[in-house]
């Protein structure tokens, strides 16, 4: 087979969301309001397709485990990334499949939204992809750029402007803070392609001050990603201003591609001065465990405290990294997947209680939701339960196997640090479970919710009761996901 | 037999049949005020309660005494990736907790019968799930099991607190939950350590893993937490009078008759056999804190004007009786070096912990009786209850008397035996643990004199109704296990015998020589 036939196959994924967007997008131009499902429709069937694409990739080069790289060794198709693409895909479309009756009660149900949704997701998959800085940063563009129109996607709310502007005025430094870094490290390694990094940097002297600094700026662009503490600001208020579909596309897909870039440049590309990231990530990582979990307590505004959240389960991921050893990597893209399925459920539960129009925004609103709707209550309680990580949920795993790598790594007193953190977080999480099962008033109701969104919240839920009773499969998965790093 | 039946163990069927039955009541939902007529929710759940127990005599029946290995076991991968098995089993020391959490959980079901009005089926489908898990505690013979279980068990009883308790029952179940979190996780990090070093979770292999007397120390001490908040011992137990008080009378009870004993059944299972050598260097001070539960909090509970309070209080001074138990054996180990005086200590303290589970769930349910006709717990809102409560008072009477550790009474059998041990382990162990026959009756016996006896105090004692049949049945039941104990002991010492004999041997030969 001839090389540019190889390189295509390789990125067939990618080709085909991007052909699958651009008649999205013709479609929708010829549809009236009125018939948007059409659109929404067309999105969906995109999805399944992809997935299926990412599940049965023609063969040849590509056995179901082996790699095959593209385009002079820029872009790789491995294990972890189709383990990565097939939880975004996942993620996206569940996204969707909430978002629909929340949009259309506030006269946003618009092509654009899955338009965006969709590029944000081809970005996430290139990220996934990716095997050069370059084409890291044109994925994380691709993605950013989505995010920031997602969260002005409301016009109307100065809020959600406000967000947004903060979003992308951050974003945008943190994107230059990356680039600065890539270019730095490049004028170190004379490389761009992450399989040439290593090799390049030989063995790291003591002077390579320029080495360092680059790194240092990658490392703030990574955790910018990321929203680790003390580059989180943007997380809380964009959680809170954008609207709440868009939040929860913001919190579940992209911490995907967050993680891909940080695997990517980082533990494949420079593991040459591990140490030195570690230690950086390290800093990281103890910051947002405390700083979001005590940040979380003092919240009122529901997004606002699940933004802190956020934070929190950062420094856990981040943790991982901090192990070094594939172990770690391993426990940080497994607590990764279960973060997606957690944050999907929990801001997906606030989406479908304001499904008919009244925004669910303060905590006070859930007060007694246990007597209006006590089923989704219940599937709460699991999402609430599964983030404090009390087993037999999937979250609990998510944190032993952090904190397994961790002592193997002999980081004591790192492992002591995350759980007193998290056993501080259990408090912000019990009260959410405390207003709606012990209290009284609230109007938050999941009445007159469409079945389809009543159906994807109790998956959603249980899906994490089912890892925790049988985590064997997904655990392995990840594990040999990344097994080849 | 029921493994012939359905191949499944029967340790199994105890732990799912009620977590089942619970999903299924929770699936029923809530019809408010449906008092009269059938109830179905309390039906199903007496049914699914007293069948778990009938199953469960099977592990009683078919135990063999004569050996300290496992037994009923199952053993299936788990986390394959981990080396996580579902491994259950049970000896001597876990099969009568199961019982006693078998056995009290349909009086649990039978006290809430009528009481619990609000959103009855979830109330019952909370305690049914809560018992699988504890029954899963006790199987568990893989130490990541053990941890689910463990911990698993303190969402049914955080949401049971919460929302069947009393006014300041948030306050309570929050920290409830707090502090038995922050004391497991550092379980977790020993467990995950000493699978780092065995390769395995199973807990059997723990016990066989030798380490150093560093290692030892640092693995007692976060096994320590875990337990000590559990037990709970003095300092670390000021969450259990607030969940005593606000908890509703099943939770009450459920609390002290078998989650307490979670902690001094993990310092059986875990620290006494894994480290030894570590229990040993600081037996000192887990004597010293066990004798202050015992004498300190005993002047406590004297002083305490709410009954559901000096009950709690009292559980913690009979609980620091288990641990002091347990842990005189390195004292009589220096002294004399005597193992029949260990087996003492150590059967007794299992014995207490037994009692214990029966008495101060019966002395919970007559406090729930008051409570349900005057709906007070103070002390002074009562007084002659026997001129107008005689079948009760009765009960009540000799409740407090087991809880007085009277010979006849199971409360009897494990205060003497530990009492015993403490004097091959010296005076003073001796003296002060007696003590706690002083001061226990005096709590106690004063607390009797105050509510049952003397003249009738005011217009609400005047007007309580007896105990209704349902009322008695359920104290009859208990009384039926508090004597039976008291005058009938040998058959649990029986089934304790080989699991006591090995377990002193395990304390007693070192780790250190072993692994070095």
């Amino acid at each position: 087979m001839n090389p540019m036939a190889q390189d295509l196959i390789t990125i067939w994924p990618e080709i085909l969301l991007a052909g699958g967007i651009c008649l999205v997008l013709m479609v929708d131009m010829f549809l009236r309001d009125s018939h948007r499902d059409v659109t929404y429709l067309i999105t969906i069937v995109l999805l399944v397709g992809l997935a299926w694409a990412l599940v049965g990739l023609p063969s040849g080069a590509m056995a179901p485990e082996g790699t095959a790289t593209a385009f002079g060794g820029s872009f790789i198709s491995d294990p972890l990334s189709r383990v990565l693409k097939l939880f975004a895909v996942a993620a996206v479309a569940t996204v969707f499949l909430y978002s629909r009756p929340y949009l259309r009660a506030r006269g946003l149900h618009l092509g654009e939204f899955y338009v965006l949704g969709l590029f944000g997701l081809l970005g996430i998959l290139v990220l996934a992809s990716s095997y050069s800085l370059l084409v890291s940063y044109l994925g994380l563009e691709l993605l950013s750029l989505s995010l920031y129109a997602m969260v002005a996607f409301n016009r109307e709310s100065p809020v959600a402007a406000e967000a947004a502007m903060k979003y992308f005025v951050l974003g945008a430094i943190a994107s230059g803070t990356l680039l600065y870094g890539m270019s730095l490290v490049y004028g170190v390694t004379g490389s761009l392609n992450i399989g040439d990094l290593e090799a390049a940097i030989g063995r790291p002297e003591a002077g390579s001050m320029m080495l360092w600094v680059g790194l240092a700026f990658l490392v703030a662009g990574v955790a910018f990603k990321f929203g680790a503490v003390p580059f989180h600001m943007w997380v809380p208020d964009v959680y809170q201003g954008a609207p709440t579909a868009v939040t929860l596309y913001v919190g579940t897909a992209p911490k995907l591609g967050a993680l891909a870039l940080a695997i990517r440049i980082l533990v494949e590309g420079l593991p040459a001065v591990g140490d030195l990231w570690q230690v950086m990530l390290a800093a990281l990582a103890v910051l947002s465990l405390v700083l979001g979990n005590v940040a979380a307590i003092a919240q009122t505004n529901v997004r606002r405290m699940l933004a802190y959240s956020t934070i929190a389960h950062v420094g856990f991921i981040l943790l991982g990294f901090v192990a070094g050893t594939p172990e770690g990597i391993q426990a940080a893209l497994f607590y990764t997947l279960v973060y997606v399925i957690m944050a999907a459920g929990s801001f997906g539960f606030l989406v479908l209680l304001s499904s008919r129009g009244e925004e669910v925004e303060e905590l006070d609103d859930l007060r007694g939701l246990w007597q209006r709707s006590p089923w989704f209550a219940l599937m709460m309680v699991l999402l609430m339960v599964s983030m404090i990580g009390v087993p037999p949920l999937a979250g609990f795993y998510a944190k032993w196997w952090v904190l397994s790598a961790l002592l193997e790594a002999d980081h004591v007193g790192l492992a002591l640090a995350a759980l007193v953190a998290s056993v501080i977080g259990a408090y912000y999480y019990l009260r959410v479970i405390r207003l709606m099962l012990f209290d009284d008033g609230g109007q938050a109701t999941a009445a007159g919710v469409p079945l389809d969104v009543r159906v994807v919240l109790s998956v959603n839920a249980l899906l994490l009761l089912l890892i925790g009773l049988l985590p064997d499969r997904l655990l392995e998965l990840c594990a040999r996901a990344a097994a080849l790093i | 037999m029921i493994e012939s039946m359905f191949g499944i163990g029967t340790l199994s069927v105890l732990i799912w049949l009620p977590i089942l039955g619970g999903l299924l009541l929770l699936a029923m939902g809530r019809k408010e005020g449906a008092a009269t007529g059938l109830r179905l929710d309390r039906l199903l759940a007496l049914a699914i309660s007293v069948l778990t127990f009938v199953l469960s005599l099977p592990l009683w029946t078919g135990f063999d005494p004569a050996t300290a290995s496992m037994q009923f076991v199952e053993r299936v991968p788990w986390i394959r990736s981990f080396n996580v098995e579902y491994y259950l089993g049970v000896d001597g020391f876990s099969m009568p907790l199961i019982l006693l959490t078998t056995f009290l959980t349909p009086i649990v079901v039978l006290a809430g019968w009528e009481v619990i009005e609000k959103r009855s089926a979830q109330y019952f489908a909370s305690f049914l799930i809560l018992e699988g898990l504890m029954v899963g505690v006790f199987a568990a013979l893989d130490g990541l099991l053990f941890y689910v279980f463990w911990e698993a068990m303190l969402v049914p009883m955080f949401i049971i607190i919460g929302v069947w308790g009393g006014e300041r029952r948030v306050y309570a179940t929050v920290k409830f939950f707090l502090y038995t979190f922050l004391g497991s996780v550092f379980m977790l990090v020993a467990l995950i350590y000493m699978y780092l070093k065995s390769g395995s979770y199973s807990i059997l292999d723990f016990q066989n893993l030798p380490l150093t007397l560093t290692e030892q120390t640092l693995i007692f001490l976060a096994f320590l937490f875990a337990f000590a908040v559990k037990v709970p011992m003095w300092p670390v137990h000021t969450w259990l009078p607030d969940a005593h008080v606000e908890a509703p009378t099943g939770g009450s009870v459920i609390l002290a008759a078998v989650l307490l004993k979670m902690g001094g059944y993990g310092f059986i299972r875990f620290s006494l056999p894994i480290t030894p050598d570590a229990s040993g260097e600081l037996a000192w001070l887990m004597i010293a804190l066990s004798l202050v539960a015992v004498v300190y909090i005993g002047l406590v509970a004297l002083v305490q004007k709410d009954m559901k309070k000096l009950i709690a209080y009292s559980s913690i001074a009979h609980m620091g009786f288990v641990t002091l138990g347990f842990f005189l054996a390195w004292a009589i180990l220096d002294r004399t070096g005597s193992e029949s005086g260990i087996a003492m200590g150590l059967s007794g303290g299992m014995f207490q912990m037994i009692s214990h589970g029966f008495v101060s769930g019966a002395l919970f349910l007559c406090v729930g009786v008051m409570y349900d006709r005057l709906h007070s717990r103070q002390i002074d809102a009562y007084g002659g209850v026997v001129n107008t409560m005689p079948k009760f008072a009765a009960f009540m009477v000799l409740f407090a008397l087991a809880n007085a550790g009277l010979p006849g009474t199971s409360g009897f059998v494990g205060e003497f035996l530990v009492i015993l041990a403490a004097f091959k382990a010296g005076f003073w162990y001796a003296f002060l643990a007696a003590s706690t026959l002083i001061l226990g009756a005096a709590y106690t016996l004063w607390l009797v004199k105050r509510v049952i006896f003397g003249a009738v105090a005011n217009e609400g004692v005047a007007g309580l109704t007896d105990a209704s049949r349902r009322e008695l049945f359920v104290l009859a039941l208990v009384a039926a296990g508090v004597l039976g104990l008291g005058l009938w002991p040998a058959p649990l010492a029986d089934v304790m015998a080989a699991s006591i004999d090995n377990l002193v041997t395990q304390i007693t030969h070192s780790k250190l020589q072993a692994g070095l």
